[in-house]
């Protein structure tokens, strides 16, 4: 960590950049959060390590804008969503500084607290040098530990690669922490019965409380001005009468970065009420997969979009009923 | 003493049909006399493509039974490739809605020429059929919409 903050204050020092966009601590040890650091002195309240989940392209549509460069920190699977921008012409890459810091996986501080840790008062082996195998939380009830892997964010067990699509320079080491299969949960779902699938997702979105969190994070939701605010649409107002709604407003979310989605997982993980969001947008990943030809959003930036491709073969909409 | 009335369902079904070829089917299918049930309300659209994914859950929302998009066949959209690209949103959305549990019979895409009035009613009585034997769409309605 001291050594990405050297080098922002080098590089702020010698005017390469005006501004550091990178993480700051929050009041919790467990909850640092999105920040621009203009001054060397700012840098103090710097921070990187295992909680830093929040992938910090998106801000880079603002700081696009901005006058000057700014330097980002970017981790292996932002950086796929920084190319999809970049694709997309939503943000500048000669604005961007991009250092590439290492990753060993993200923790989820909802999984510790699912093991029956409470009262965390500082937590440790969480840090970039750190091996991360071993948790040790100090808590107000004494010491606990936890292993690193059961407590990753769900993403984590997916892990697209240690390697950077997109940068300037890399800082720290990364570490491929897939050890699930990508599907397995959309897969799990399909082989429900259309009644136990429709119960299901019924039980999970009838969580949401429509604060738009999903929308506000997603780096593919990169529309000035978005369908769901405007107020001819009656998911605009929070109150509902009917659980469809939410079906509606999440199955458009997900329709609407469909193919451009990089499964960066950042719906999941800021959702308040812990619903399973990235299920939609892999869903419609592994749909596009088998019927258009394997594609990974934010891979490259010259690839054409599934949906604003076609090929004269391509599957009648019947198959979905046809296969059954 | 109340007296029951036996009705029979009819559902409310949603047609989407581009102006160049399915719209002319749908009229060449009137001017030829061809039946085809008075519950298929057609919606007349520039192109099958113009059809947002929104349009067809906004229709379930409001009532609808069944909703079934109809454009040219592949290779005869009047703006050459509006059907190719519609053709794979819907085949998104299909797969999405079967996801989440809804019968995959209520949607369909049929592609229909202006020159096939015979097709369009075919396509219409079969679709109606269908979702007769389906039932009621209860699970996707807003109340509110409800009139």
């Amino acid at each position: 960590m001291q050594e990405l903050i050297n080098r922002a204050k080098e590089l702020l020092a010698d005017n390469t950049v005006a501004r550091v966009l990178g993480w700051r601590a929050g009041d919790l040890p467990y909850d640092p959060e999105p920040a621009y650091f203009e001054t060397e002195d700012a840098l103090k309240d710097f921070v990187y390590n295992g909680f830093c989940g929040a992938n910090l392209s998106k801000y880079m549509i603002e700081a696009s804008k901005l006058e000057g460069k700014t330097l980002v920190f970017l981790k292996p699977c932002d950086t796929y969503s920084f190319n999809q921008l970049l694709k997309e012409h939503r943000v500048d890459r000669e604005k961007a500084y991009i250092i590439g810091v290492g990753c060993k996986g993200k923790l989820d501080i909802e999984k510790i607290r699912k093991q029956g840790v409470k009262g965390i008062r500082g937590i440790s082996g969480a840090e970039m040098t750190d091996d991360a195998d071993v948790l040790t939380i100090d808590t107000i009830y004494g010491e606990k530990t936890c292993a690193y892997q059961d407590v990753m964010l769900g993403r984590c067990h997916v892990c697209k690669g240690k390697e950077h699509k997109v940068y300037d320079e890399l800082i720290g080491e990364s570490r491929e922490t897939t050890d699930a299969e990508r599907f397995a949960e959309v897969e799990a779902i399909e082989a429900m019965s259309p009644q136990e699938r429709f119960a299901y997702f019924k039980k999970e979105l009838s969580k949401c409380i429509r604060c738009n969190a999903c929308r506000n994070v997603c780096p593919a939701c990169s529309c000035r001005k978005c369908v769901f605010d405007s107020n001819k649409f009656d998911s605009s107002q929070k109150a509902n009468a009917d659980s469809f709604e939410e079906k509606m407003f999440h199955i458009i979310r997900a329709f609407h970065v469909a193919g451009r989605c990089t499964d960066c997982g950042e719906c999941s993980r800021v959702c308040p009420q812990g619903i399973p969001l990235h299920l939609f947008n892999r869903k419609f990943i592994k749909e596009i997969d088998q019927l258009y030809g394997e594609y990974q959003a934010g891979e490259d930036t010259e690839s054409k979009a599934p949906l604003t491709d076609y090929t004269f073969e391509d599957a009648e909409p019947s198959i979905i009923g046809e296969r059954g | 003493m109340s007296i029951e009335a036996k009705e029979e369902f009819r559902p409310k079904i949603v047609a989407f049909c581009c102006n160049w070829c399915s719209y002319a089917g749908a009229d060449l299918a009137g001017s030829s006399r061809l039946g085809y049930p008075a519950d298929v309300k057609i919606i007349r659209v520039p192109c099958s493509c113009r059809v947002n994914p929104m349009f067809i859950l906004r229709a379930f929302e409001k009532g609808a039974d069944g909703v079934i998009m109809c454009g040219c066949h592949p290779g005869d959209c009047h703006y050459s490739t509006g059907n190719y690209y519609a053709r794979r949103r819907m085949t998104l959305l299909f797969s999405m809605l079967d996801f989440i549990g809804v019968e995959n019979g209520r949607t369909r895409v049929e592609w229909v020429s202006a020159a096939e009035g015979a097709r369009f009613s075919d396509t219409m009585n079969d679709f109606v059929e269908k979702i007769r034997s389906l039932g009621k769409n209860v699970r996707l309605e807003d109340l509110r919409c409800r009139s």
